[in-house]
């Protein structure tokens, strides 16, 4: 079947089998491999993407549901060859080490700090209690994410 | 790595549509909504589907209103709207602190209200792949005669792992569903059979359409306490939702009260506290409670972690419940 989506602000056009996930014609058909595939079943949140502005796992959505829908993916987090600024703090804090969870950790910041961008850091670890990372321990993730945040406030 | 099975997936954009669609392909329909607990249970095996019927594009199930002394919640609002709706939070809290406690921040986006009611039961025999479920012949909910968890048994025991419904039965809320024949209205409590290859009450062809939660009155005090592994991305272990009922102008003096506690098995258990009618909400009280739990509650091995440890567990979750409620 064919679907028409937003694609990172591209409006793309694709033939799909109706049990393709997501994530999988993020992966294969666009070759947008940034979101990456952790556990398949939601739990990790390597995966996460924006469907409408909302952070969501992509291995848990069939993609015929995204006909007409608005996808953006970690891909469209950097402008111009300019990395964001969350994404900046991740490398400058140490936030990622095997880099399996970052994109996921890097959308999922990036959804937090527009939704809470006064976020205490307890609640900011409740905001990113969807990603897991085996790596990091979480506290140079929480850091980095907390330090953008007082970045965002200090320049407006 | 799990593939998903070959599936046709439709859209339909009204009830009435959603409603043809499930009586034309009756035996091999699935509704799907945020997909969040189905589609890691098909790519599992351990349910088939070859019709998924999405609900997403109906509209008419996103409403959520207060109406007199109601909260009317449809079944297509997304978990991380009720758990943080202006609305939810002032006039029920309890319902979105329970339903914050859903998995992890992705998932409430995704999820929805109705999907946590249908959600599926889940036992450590039928969470595993298909290949697994082979080497034990499977079980009464897979492909096999035997339930594992209680040798000789011949209902499925496996557990509603539910955030929402124990709250929800705490409540006193009842569930609007539609089907062919027009409109009906059940307790909450009623969705669910004791049997958990098919725990949910309803036939193929109806849908949950909406919760109507009725607000609480001033003398009414509820909590929800949950237990998993995990403070996040997981189902509960142990749940329970407490409800106190004060007599009015004596806020420290029990006039009703129950305890639902979900996660035994595929319907979650109601203790009504009348016996205690007329005694002081303390300390003694709380401890009333929680043996009158403990005898009556009977964790099994469906769900991970030892039944002994869950039974005690219940216990210290009841007694915290009830004292969360000390004014």
């Amino acid at each position: 079947m064919k679907i028409d989506f937003t694609l990172n602000g591209e409006q793309r056009e694709i033939d799909v089998t109706p049990m393709s996930r997501l994530l999988d014609v993020l992966r294969c058909d666009f070759e947008l491999t940034g979101s990456k595939e952790g556990c398949g079943e939601g739990e990790c949140g390597a995966c996460t993407v924006f469907v409408d502005g909302k952070a969501v796992n992509s291995c848990l959505i069939p993609v015929a549901q995204m006909q007409g829908r608005e996808v953006r993916t970690v891909e469209s987090l950097a402008s111009n060859e300019m990395l964001s600024d969350v994404q900046q703090a991740l490398i400058k804090f140490g936030g990622t080490q095997c880099g399996i969870c970052t994109p996921g950790i890097a959308m999922m910041a990036s959804a937090a700090l527009e939704a809470e961008p006064n976020a205490s850091r307890a609640r900011m670890r409740e905001l990113m209690a969807g990603n897991l990372c085996r790596c990091t321990g979480y506290q140079l993730i929480i850091d980095a994410v907390i330090s953008a945040a007082e970045a965002r406030r200090r320049h407006g | 790595m799990l593939r998903l099975q070959p599936f046709e997936l439709v859209q339909p954009e009204s009830i009435g549509e959603v409603l043809q669609l499930l009586s034309t392909h009756a035996e091999h329909v699935r509704i799907i909504s945020g997909g969040t607990d189905l589609v890691p249970n098909l790519k599992l095996g351990s349910i088939k589907g070859d019709v998924l019927v999405s609900l997403q594009r109906v509209d008419e199930l996103k409403n959520l209103k207060e109406a007199d002394t109601q909260l009317v919640i449809g079944a297509g609002v997304s978990l991380h709207t009720i758990a943080t709706s202006k609305l939810v939070q002032g006039t029920v809290p309890v319902l979105a602190d329970a339903v914050g406690k859903i998995a992890s921040p992705q998932i409430r986006n995704m999820g929805t209200l109705g999907g946590n009611l249908c959600l599926d039961t889940r036992c450590r025999y039928i969470n595993q792949s298909e290949f697994i479920r082979s080497s034990f012949g499977g079980c009464l909910k897979s492909d096999g005669d035997r339930c594992h968890v209680v040798p000789g048994g011949s209902l499925c025991v496996a557990a509603l792992s539910s955030d929402s419904v124990p709250v929800l039965i705490a409540l006193g809320a009842d569930v609007d569903i539609i089907g062919p024949e027009g409109e009906r209205t059940i307790p909450v409590e009623e969705l669910y059979t004791k049997d958990g290859v098919a725990h949910i009450a309803l036939s193929s062809d109806e849908v949950v359409v909406r919760a109507r939660v009725p607000i609480p009155a001033a003398q009414t005090r509820i909590t929800y306490r949950k237990w998993a592994v995990r403070k996040s991305i997981d189902f509960p272990l142990v749940s329970v939702a407490v409800r106190i009922d004060h007599i009015k102008g004596s806020p420290d003096i029990l006039e009703d009260g129950r305890v639902v506690v979900g996660v035994l098995g595929p319907q979650p258990k109601i203790l009504r506290l009348s016996s205690l009618q007329g005694q002081p909400i303390n300390e003694e009280m709380a401890h009333k409670v929680a043996g009158i739990v403990s005898r009556r509650c009977t964790p099994l091995a469906n769900v991970p972690y030892s039944e002994d440890y869950r039974k005690l567990r219940l216990a210290v979750e009841v007694k915290r419940a009830i004292r969360s409620l000390f004014i």
